[in-house]
């Protein structure tokens, strides 16, 4: 009976996958809407819903499907390969794009974090919040790292995804960014996978600049992030 | 593929290794991440094919690895609506200060830079 039930709660996020994928190459991928129909809100929907009606709690459910939170670390590992394919990008302007870099991500964590801090949200919510611009693999980690809430921070990484890839296009042009490379790094930064994903809709050059962003992003956040939280700790 | 799921497994290990005896609070994957593209900088000679189609199948199915981290998100905010008007006002505010910070930080850089390169040549 254990392995049955491990096993339907380990198909139920196949399917979850599977329809959420579905629900998305279904709907109109010009609108707003289809940015809010993401994979990882409509999936994670749609278990939720099954899981609530058939009274499984959480616990059991992660505890299935403990495979996936293995493979995703692997999945990190496999970044190494898009940032070794777009480095030479890096070389057009190493140090714009650093300093760009190495602001935005140390801007994007803090300034979350403060503004949390200043609505009074508890400890353990702003060390989910920090890492909220990091590729959600990585910002898991973090979060594990510095005393976060898992699932609040995978929560958090997507929501910050969908709110920059919908905004940033926006923003780009009332501040009349025409530059591709701008467009692209700046939508890696700050909006992970789902920034990426959308600057591969403006332009190769574009989603190529954003690859390059999310994976410095998600180096730079994890290397130093934690020691920062450890010093303010202390 | 499966030599390249292997370096990928082999290089997570590492990564977790020096963490662990290191007692480093760096997440491990991160480390195996850099060594693996450090590797692949060392050698010059392009992505392995093998590595380079199991990277893709990775990152093509990384929506799947991460659906049951939210799901356990869609648990929290049944149980706390009212915190999370605050984050989501956090994450919103401190988003587009930084797009545009940054945005417009390259721009400035971009074009100084451009204008360096074109005197000196």
């Amino acid at each position: 009976m254990e392995t049955a039930s491990l096993a339907i709660m380990f198909t139920l996020t196949l399917l979850g996958f599977w329809a959420a994928t579905w629900v998305l190459s279904a709907s109109q991928s010009e609108s707003v809407i289809h940015l809010f129909l993401h994979p990882l809100v409509v999936g994670p929907f749609l278990v939720t819903i099954f899981l609530i009606l058939l009274r499984i709690d959480y616990q059991q459910y992660r505890l299935a499907n403990e495979p996936f939170f293995f493979l995703l670390d692997t999945a990190i590992v496999a970044l190494a390969v898009p940032l070794y394919q777009q480095f030479y990008n890096f070389r057009i302007a190493v140090k714009p794009l650093l300093i760009t870099l190495i602001f935005s991500a140390f801007f994007a964590s803090i300034s979350a974090a403060g503004c949390a801090l200043m609505f009074g949200v508890d400890i353990s919510s702003i060390a989910s919040l920090a890492p909220k611009s990091v590729t959600t693999p990585i910002a898991l980690r973090i979060a594990e790292k510095i005393g976060g809430d898992l699932s609040m921070t995978a929560g958090i990484v997507v929501l910050t995804g969908i709110i920059g890839a919908i905004f940033g296009p926006v923003l780009f042009n009332r501040l009349g960014i025409k530059d591709d490379r701008i467009k692209g790094f700046i939508l890696g930064i700050c909006a992970h996978g789902i920034g990426a994903a959308k600057a591969l809709e403006i332009s190769r050059k574009c989603g190529a600049f954003a690859i390059l962003g999310l994976s410095a992003t998600g180096i730079l956040t994890a290397l130093i992030l934690p020691y920062i939280v450890l010093f303010a700790v202390k | 593929m499966l030599r390249g799921f292997i370096a990928l497994l082999i290089f997570q290990g590492i990564g977790e290794s020096i963490v662990y005896f290191g007692h480093l609070p760096i997440p491990g994957p991160v480390i195996g991440m850099m060594l693996l593209f450090l590797t692949l900088q060392a050698r010059n000679q392009g992505t392995p094919a093998s590595l380079e189609s199991i990277a893709h199948l990775m990152i093509r199915y990384l929506y799947l690895f991460l659906i049951p981290a939210c799901v356990g998100c869609f648990f929290l905010i049944k149980n706390n609506l009212e915190g999370w008007i605050i984050i989501i006002a956090s994450v919103a505010i401190s988003t587009f200060a930084t797009m545009i910070i940054g945005a417009l930080m390259m721009k400035y850089m971009l074009t100084r830079h451009q204008k360096k390169s074109r005197e000196n040549s």
